[in-house]
């Protein structure tokens, strides 16, 4: 069951991020494979389509569909979820490693799928590009416009998993680099990014714009994966766009440079959920997104990545630890 | 079919063909890596390939190896490259020989041996040495099949250069990419069309090339 690292998931606008890994069908980028469980969506997909209902055994309701991203974060935060709801005394179905948003949202719309752990600044640029500024707040109440009717975001978490600039320990240090706005005036600055990157208002324009920085971007198409890191670590490229969430930074002592302008979208995790969601459930979920913060993130990240462990098992123990089971 | 005519519209739009990043500038990236890929490959496979044609030796460890990496992922090979050496042209540069390695190796040998044993055994008891009857005698005879192989391989790299993009280089693979992730389909399939466009044109003037260096009085076929 233990997947091979695709390259980052992508939280871009349709998850393309890593969906030419898919599209390829590599079981083979090397870097580090994370120990999610990889259920075949296909095995289940009769019974998803009926709501999850027809493998008999759910209450007359149907059990509660969990979907995720194809990408392993998501994955352990959706069992996160899906733990709770079970200890809560719902009926869960599970869906994971779902590919392109293209994919689960009409999946969504239609009931297959009842709740998806999902980043409100991806979420909100899918829907509707123009609306994708402000804070996770504003976000938020954008996203309460702009989703198709029956599907609503339920509060958010503190953690989030976004954009960076990240740079290494060396380069800060030799520039004084605590802020994106440091870089004005560094010359020859270039950063590894998904190539999308470029045409984000918080690529190289609003660098630009908002710090007076001028950097040009080196397109590396593994969402802030292991030829990213690689890249700035042989010293490619002085920086690198690497999720915030993603345990590589600490692990190699990176320095992500700070955002006092807020120019970079925030990208909490909100969970995406249907009508089927009821009061009960959704104050289940609360519990979870009370909780999370970006560095419990990082830390159920790095169970995955560098001890190996699956989901389940992951989420297992930091519910336990938190005290969000059985109660 | 929307899809189809979003795209070539895209393709016309004239404002992709000039400037920085544009069609044209692509297209001859991906040439150009298409060529560093199929050239290194042939100056390693072709020599070898020649030398089991001629001596008969060696074919056994060599279709085994070659089919073996044909069997590589291509994308495998980038990442795994790209983790060694860094992000760059070299990394692609290294998978796409490797990709082009086995057509190329078996257009070489190929083309001695399709040769009839009999005009090989005239030539040499012509009294020719072994480099005159491999480069007056197999190698003329066999050229179809020598640039058969070569006429492979290329279609082959020219439709895998896409892979150059994911790691920092340009090439029609960038409007694949970034049409991906934007979700902007036209974009990317513009960019696929191109490809298919450019592995037509090479296919067809390899073909032709065949064609015309195909020895006058051999069978053809």
């Amino acid at each position: 069951m233990t997947a091979s690292r695709t390259p980052r998931p992508s939280r871009g606008p349709a998850l393309g991020r890593r969906s030419f890994a898919a599209l390829a069908g590599t079981g083979l980028v090397a870097a580090g494979a994370a120990a999610c469980s990889n259920e075949d969506p296909l095995a289940k997909e009769s019974g998803s389509a009926s709501g999850g209902s027809s493998d008999g055994g759910g209450p007359a309701t149907g059990a509660l569909v969990i979907g995720s991203q194809q990408y392993y974060s998501n994955e352990i935060i959706a069992e996160l979820f899906a733990q709770v709801l079970e200890d809560s005394g719902a009926s869960v179905e599970r869906q994971y490693q779902i590919g392109q948003r293209d994919v689960y949202m009409p999946e969504l719309e239609s009931g297959a799928i009842d709740l998806l752990p999902e980043y409100l600044g991806n979420l909100l640029q899918y829907l509707d590009e123009s609306a994708a500024t402000g804070t996770a707040d504003d976000l938020a109440t954008a996203l309460g416009e702009a989703l198709p009717d029956g599907l609503r975001v339920l509060p958010h978490a503190e953690a989030t998993d976004q954009d960076s600039y990240t740079t290494t320990k060396d380069f800060a240090s030799q520039n004084q680099l605590a802020a994106i706005g440091d870089l004005a005036g560094v010359e020859d600055l270039r950063i590894a990014a998904n190539p999308e990157f470029e045409e984000r208002p918080y690529g190289p324009q609003g660098a630009k714009s908002v710090y007076d920085a001028d950097i040009t971007v080196v397109p590396v198409s593994d969402s802030g994966g292991p030829l990213t890191l690689q890249a700035l670590l042989d010293g490619t490229t002085q920086l690198a766009d690497i999720y915030t969430a993603d345990p590589s930074i600490a692990a190699n002592d990176l320095v992500t440079l700070e955002d006092p302008e807020s120019m970079i979208l925030p990208q909490n995790v909100a969970p995406l959920v249907s009508e089927r969601i009821d009061e009960d459930a959704a104050a289940a979920i609360k519990t979870v997104t009370d909780v999370l913060t970006t560095e419990e993130l990082i830390a159920l990240n790095t169970k995955s990545v560098t001890d190996k462990q699956d989901s389940a098992t992951i989420a297992k123990a930091w519910l336990t630890e938190k005290g969000l089971l059985g109660s | 079919m929307t899809q189809l005519l979003e795209a070539l519209a895209w393709i016309a739009d004239p404002t992709r063909w000039s400037g920085p990043g544009s069609i044209p500038v692509r297209l001859l990236e991906h040439l150009w890596y298409t060529l560093l890929g199929v050239g290194i490959a042939a100056l390693v496979a072709i020599p070898v390939g020649l030398l089991v044609g001629h001596t008969r030796r060696g074919r056994g460890p060599v279709v085994a190896l070659s089919g073996a990496a044909r069997a590589l992922p291509t994308l495998g090979l980038v990442t795994l490259f790209g983790l060694w050496l860094g992000i760059g042209l070299t990394a692609p540069v290294l998978a796409f020989v490797i990709l082009a390695i086995p057509s190329l190796l078996a257009g070489a040998y190929s083309a001695c041996e399709a040769v009839d044993p009999r005009t090989v055994d005239a030539a040499r008891a012509q009294g020719m040495t072994e480099w005159q009857i491999l480069t007056r005698v197999e190698v003329p005879l066999g050229l179809p099949l020598l640039i058969g192989g070569v006429r492979l391989a290329a279609v082959q790299v020219v439709a895998t250069v896409m892979l150059a993009s994911y790691i920092g280089n340009g090439g029609l693979g960038r409007f694949i990419f970034l049409g991906l992730n934007l979700s902007d389909y036209p974009q990317m399939l513009g960019g696929s069309i191109l490809v298919v466009a450019l592995a037509l044109v090479i296919d067809l003037a390899l073909r032709l090339v065949e064609r015309l260096t195909a020895p006058r009085g051999a069978a053809r076929t």
